[in-house]
C-alpha cells in the first residue's frame, strides 16, 4: 500500500487538540508540525518545552496525561545536532503526539519535565548518560546505564560502535 | 507531587539508619538489579534502584546493522517475551515501509504473541511465588512452560530467541500438526491455571504477604509512567491491544482484568486472569485461522520462498540483494507501541533513507515501572520489597538494553 505523503502545513493541522492548545497559548512556541504515517509531530522551541508539557497534561478535553518516552536522536554533523523527543499519550482519548526540541552545541541543556511527570526521571537520566544533554531542574542527574566514572556519551554518532575499551 | 521525587541521595553517617545493599547478584531481584536500601531496623526509609549491569549497547548496535539483521537483536532485549519484541520492531518497520501484511500472518502473529504472553506470565508467577516462599508453584509453571517452548521449537526451530516474526510477515508457515498440538495445549491449560490459583489465591499466607502490600494509587502510577498490569492493578483501564489495536487484535474478543487497590495481590490477580484471557485468544485464533500466504508481496523487502529461490532466477537475485545489501526504507520516523506482558513496550525507529536504521530506541516498560518502586516500598518492611519487585515483573534485559 503506497504511503500517504507527509503533511507539514500548520493551517491544515491546527484542529488537532495538542496543536490547538499550544497555538492558543503562544503561537511562537510551535516551530513547525508534521503529520506523517498517521503520527503527529510538533516541533517546540527549547524555552517553551516545560510549559508546553504542563499545558498538554492539563488540557481539558484531551489531556495528554501519560509520558510514554523521552529519547534523543543525534544528527551529527548537521546543525542543530540533537533532537530530544517526547512521546505523550492521552489515556482517556487514546491519542498520541510527539514533541520534538532541537538543540545544538557541545553541551546542550534543556528544562527538565520531572515537575510535570515524575516518571520522566529515568528517561532524562538515560538521555544525559548516552547523549550528554543536561536537564535543568532534574532532582538527580547522574549516569544511569554506564558506570559512574565513564567518559564520553556512547550513543552520539562520533562515538564508535566498537567503543574505546 | 513533591513526595514523588525519586532517587534522592542517600546520606550515610548517622546512627539511626543503615544502608543495605541488595546487590546485583541476588536470587530475588530477577536479574542484575541492585537496590540500595536505607533501613531503620526492618523498615525501609529510602530506596534507590541502581541499574546498568546488563547494558550491552543494543541501541547503538542496531545502527550498524541492516533492518532485517536487527530482528535477532530484538529477541534478546526482553528475553522472556521474545516474540513480542520482534512484533513491535517489525510493526514499526512495516509502518515505515507502508507494507500490508496478509491476514494469515497477522493471525499467526496474534496466536504466537499470546503464547509468548502465557510463557512470560508463567515465569513471573513461578519466580514471584518462589520469592515469597511458595516453592511448589515454580516447577508447576515451568512444566507448562516446557510445553509452550516445544511449540515454539516446532514453529521456528528455536525455543526462546525465535526471531519468528520478520519484516513482511512471519518466517515460515506452521508445520502440519502444529495447530493440533496448540489445540491440545489450549484444552488442558485452563485446568492448570486452576491448579496455580488453588495453591495461591485463597491461601491465607499468600494473602497476608500480598494484600495491602506495596500499594500505589492510580494517579501516582500514571504520573510515574507505569503501564501494563502495574497500572491496571490500580484500576486504570488501558490495554493497547484493545484500545489502539495492531496486527489484527481488533478481530478478537477478550476482557481486560483490572484491580482496585493497587497492591501486590491485585497485580497478581490481573496477571493470572490475563493467563486465562490469553488462552481464550489462542483458541479464537485456532478456530478462525485464515489461509493464504504468510509473507507480504514485496519482492524487494521480503525474502522469497526457498523453493522459488532455488528454481527462479529473479527470486535468487532478490534473495542475494536483500541478504547482502538490505532494503532501503523511506525517510521518516515511527513510534510503535504494543502491549507486552509488562506494559507498553515501544520502538521508535528513525530512518534516513538508507538500508540501516538511523536510530532504534526501545521504550522499555520495566524501566518506567521500576520508577514506582520507591513509592511502593518506602515505609514498608524489607520482605515487602521482595514482594514488590516480583509484582512489577521486571526483566533487566529490557531495562538496561
Amino acid at each position: 500500500m503506497p504511503l500517504a505523503a507527509a503533511v507539514t502545513d500548520i493551517e491544515q493541522l491546527k484542529s488537532h487538540p495538542a496543536i490547538s492548545r499550544l497555538l492558543g497559548w503562544d503561537p511562537k512556541v510551535v516551530e513547525s508540525v508534521k503529520f506523517d504515517r498517521d503520527e503527529m509531530t510538533i516541533y517546540v522551541v527549547r524555552e517553551g518545552i516545560r510549559e508546553a508539557c504542563a499545558l498538554l497534561r492539563d488540557n481539558a478535553g484531551c489531556p495528554f496525561n501519560y509520558l510514554s518516552d523521552i529519547t534523543c536522536v543525534d544528527w551529527y554533523p548537521s546543525d542543530p545536532r540533537f533532537e530530544v523527543i517526547y512521546h505523550l499519550l492521552s489515556i482517556p482519548n487514546k491519542e498520541r503526539v510527539r514533541l520534538k526540541v532541537r538543540l545544538s552545541g557541545e553541551m546542550p541543556a534543556l528544562d527538565s519535565v520531572t515537575s510535570v511527570w515524575p516518571g520522566a526521571n529515568y528517561f532524562e537520566r538515560e538521555v544525559f548518560d548516552l547523549f550528554g544533554i543536561r536537564f535543568n531542574g532534574h532532582p538527580y542527574l547522574r549516569r544511569l546505564l554506564m558506570p559512574e566514572n565513564w567518559e564520553g556519551h556512547p550513543l552520539r554518532k562520533d562515538y564508535p560502535v566498537e567503543g574505546y575499551r | 507531587m513533591a513526595h514523588l521525587a525519586p532517587t534522592p541521595a542517600l546520606e550515610p553517617g548517622q546512627d539511626k539508619t543503615m544502608i543495605l545493599n541488595m546487590g546485583p547478584q541476588h536470587p530475588s531481584t530477577h536479574g542484575v538489579l541492585r537496590v540500595l536500601l536505607e533501613i531503620d531496623g526492618e523498615t525501609v526509609v529510602r530506596m534507590m534502584p541502581d541499574i546498568g549491569f546488563l547494558h550491552t549497547g543494543i541501541e547503538k548496535t542496531c545502527e550498524a546493522k541492516f533492518y532485517h539483521q536487527v530482528v535477532p537483536l530484538t529477541d534478546r532485549i526482553d528475553y522472556l517475551c521474545p516474540m513480542t519484541n520482534n512484533l513491535c520492531y517489525v510493526l514499526a518497520v512495516e509502518k515505515l515501509l507502508g507494507l500490508e501484511i496478509p491476514p494469515r500472518a497477522q493471525w499467526l502473529r496474534v496466536m504466537m504473541n499470546e503464547l509468548t504472553r502465557i510463557n512470560s506470565h508463567l515465569v513471573w508467577l513461578g519466580t514471584h511465588a518462589l520469592d515469597i516462599g511458595a516453592m511448589t508453584v515454580f516447577l508447576y509453571c515451568f512444566r507448562e512452560r516446557e510445553d509452550v517452548l516445544r511449540l515454539f521449537e516446532a514453529i521456528s526451530g528455536q525455543r526462546m530467541m525465535t526471531s519468528y516474526f520478520r519484516v513482511g510477515g512471519v518466517a515460515l508457515d506452521a508445520p502440519l500438526d502444529f495447530f493440533d498440538r496448540v489445540k491440545k495445549f489450549a484444552g488442558t491449560f485452563p485446568s492448570k491455571v486452576d491448579e496455580y490459583e488453588g495453591l495461591l489465591t485463597g491461601n491465607p499466607i499468600w494473602q497476608m504477604r500480598t494484600k495491602g502490600v506495596a500499594k500505589i494509587s492510580a494517579e501516582d502510577a500514571i504520573a510515574l509512567g507505569a503501564s501494563g498490569p502495574t497500572l491496571r492493578g490500580s484500576g486504570v483501564d488501558i490495554d493497547l491491544r484493545r484500545d489502539m489495536p495492531y496486527t489484527g487484535y481488533e478481530n478478537f474478543k477478550f476482557k481486560v482484568p483490572l484491580g482496585v487497590e493497587g497492591d501486590v495481590f491485585d497485580r497478581y490477580m490481573c496477571r493470572v486472569r490475563e493467563l486465562r484471557e490469553s488462552i481464550g485468544i489462542v483458541k479464537q485464533a485456532l478456530e478462525g485461522m485464515p489461509s493464504g500466504p504468510v509473507k507480504a508481496h514485496a519482492p524487494k523487502v521480503v525474502l522469497p520462498d526457498r523453493e522459488k529461490m532455488k528454481t527462479e532466477m529473479e527470486a535468487l537475485i532478490y534473495h542475494f540483494k536483500i541478504v547482502t545489501e538490505g532494503f532501503a526504507v523511506p525517510e521518516g520516523e515511527v513510534y510503535q507501541a504494543v502491549e507486552s506482558p509488562r506494559g507498553e513496550m515501544g520502538y521508535y525507529v528513525v530512518s534516513d533513507g538508507s538500508a540501516k536504521p538511523y536510530r532504534v530506541h526501545m521504550r522499555s516498560a520495566c524501566l518506567a515501572n521500576m520508577q514506582t518502586l520507591p513509592t511502593m516500598c518506602e515505609g514498608r518492611l524489607i520482605a515487602d520489597v521482595v514482594a514488590a519487585i516480583g509484582s512489577i515483573d521486571i526483566v533487566l534485559g529490557e531495562i538496561d538494553r
